[in-house]
């Protein structure tokens, strides 16, 4: 691994900007997220941003079940991310559907659709938890972005989605 | 062209980055420290950057890579024309190149929030290029040339005679900068607007490009400043110091604002400050 590769592996781990999407939570999650910014956690001393952009982020955060309405919106998202990108799923809904799995318009959980890395329970899980979860999802961007560099993981993931697209279009 | 230039030259564009990321990281940190907060490590804005080296290419059009690349390009050479002495009003004329292009590159992405975005920065270019030319009049008028060699031949420090126009300088600092009440067509730090406005599109190591070359044009914008005190070092040192932190002060005690109330405000305010600035000169 040359010096240029090294220093990028590592500017990975210390500068991971979020993008947070709500996939039909009741909120709770989603202001345990907010509650990692404020100045009592302060996860920007990690580099952590939250960006709101998918386009310039390096990790997914979703909570909430996914169904038929947003599944397309959640899977669009994922995939404006560059490469090399992690997926964290908060709270029990995104993890499995939580008590809402069985809804007749609820398909599950986040993994349905999209690839999850770290599963982050609780109802809502604490802010404490979430930090934990996205520590664990850089370890799995730094395998991942060592896969980006040595440029192997497009073709098949391309293929994959080609393949999960089509399947979605005769639904 | 002696080598004496041509070194010079080569250490701005090696220096230049580095000292605007070193304040982009210092930013942060003041920010924080003024928000209650630990803040990121200086060196942050120098992470950020390498890691979007580092993400895979994905871009609307190649217009837009091409885009990057000349504001990129027309920074580093504004920068270099200030610090070879050159005319002011050149200076203006390649900076404004490289900020059309930041325009048209995010025009050329059909995505409303880049779109607005890129509107909005056009109405900010219209509301700071007018004012940055008037100081650079109120220069002409009292050094008599509107070369940078002749303000540092003046001998006497220009704010005693423009204090007015330096106020009006930090109005455009303050745009330049993306500050707060003027971060409309984007914005710095975990702020969002309209998505990211203007770099929405910008993804990967385009945006670090444009990044970059945004660190190139603070550098830009402060050599100017510290043009107003030009006489001494140490004068310069305090006079830059004093202003980024005003600038960072103002960015966390003001709220964002809207295009028109950005419009009224610079128009108003800027052009008067200007215009008794410069009738003042008259008089004298």
């Amino acid at each position: 691994m040359g010096m240029k590769a090294a220093l990028i592996n590592s500017s990975r781990l210390k500068s991971p900007w979020l993008v947070h999407f709500d996939c039909g939570s009741c909120n709770g999650c989603d202001i345990e997220i907010l509650a990692c910014l404020t100045p009592v956690y302060d996860v920007e001393r990690f580099g952590i941003l939250n960006v709101g952009n998918p386009k310039h982020a390096d990790i997914l955060i979703v909570s909430g079940t996914v169904n038929h309405r947003n599944k397309r919106v959640l899977k669009n998202v994922y995939d404006q991310m560059p490469d090399p990108k992690v997926v964290v799923a908060i709270g029990v809904c995104g993890c499995t559907g939580g008590i809402f799995r069985d809804c007749y318009n609820v398909l599950g959980g986040v993994d349905k659709v999209i690839p999850v890395d770290v599963y982050v329970p609780g109802c809502p899980p604490k802010p404490e938890a979430i930090i934990e979860g996205v520590v664990l999802a850089l370890k799995k961007l730094e395998e991942k972005g060592k896969k980006v560099d040595e440029g192997i993981v497009n073709n098949l993931n391309e293929l994959k989605n080609l393949r999960e697209n089509k399947n979605e279009n005769t639904l | 062209m002696n080598t004496g230039t041509l070194l010079i030259i080569i250490a701005t564009i090696i220096l230049a980055p580095i000292i605007g990321g070193l304040l982009a990281g210092i930013d942060r940190k003041v920010t924080a420290w003024l928000q209650g907060r630990f803040g990121p490590p200086i060196v942050q804005p120098f992470y950020d950057v390498m890691k979007l080296f580092g993400k895979t290419r994905m871009v609307v059009n190649t217009w837009q890579v091409f885009c990057a690349y000349i504001y990129l390009f027309s920074a580093i050479l504004s920068l270099i024309l200030l610090v070879i002495k050159s005319d002011l009003l050149l200076i203006l004329f390649v900076m404004s190149i490289g900020a059309v292009f930041l325009v048209m590159g995010a025009l050329a992405a059909q995505s409303p929030y880049s779109q607005i975005g890129s509107q909005r920065e056009l109405l900010q270019m219209l509301a700071y290029e007018p004012l940055i030319i008037l100081v650079f009049v109120g220069i002409y008028l009292v050094t008599g040339s509107f070369k940078v060699n002749s303000i540092l031949n003046y001998g006497k420090p220009l704010l005693l005679s423009l204090p007015l126009l330096f106020i009006v300088l930090t109005l455009v600092l303050t745009i330049k900068l993306r500050k707060s009440p003027f971060d409309i067509s984007t914005s710095h730090h975990a702020h969002q607007e309209i998505v990211k406005g203007i770099l929405t599109e910008y993804a990967g190591p385009y945006l670090a490009i444009v990044e970059v070359a945004h660190w190139y044009e603070i550098i830009l914008i402060l050599g100017i400043v510290a043009l107003f005190w030009a006489t001494n070092w140490i004068g310069a040192a305090i006079l830059l110091v004093l202003t980024y932190f005003f600038e960072l002060i103002i960015d966390n005690v003001m709220a964002r604002m809207t295009w028109r109330w950005m419009l009224k405000y610079v128009m108003t305010v800027g052009l008067i400050l200007s215009v008794v600035n410069i009738i003042w000169l008259y008089l004298m």
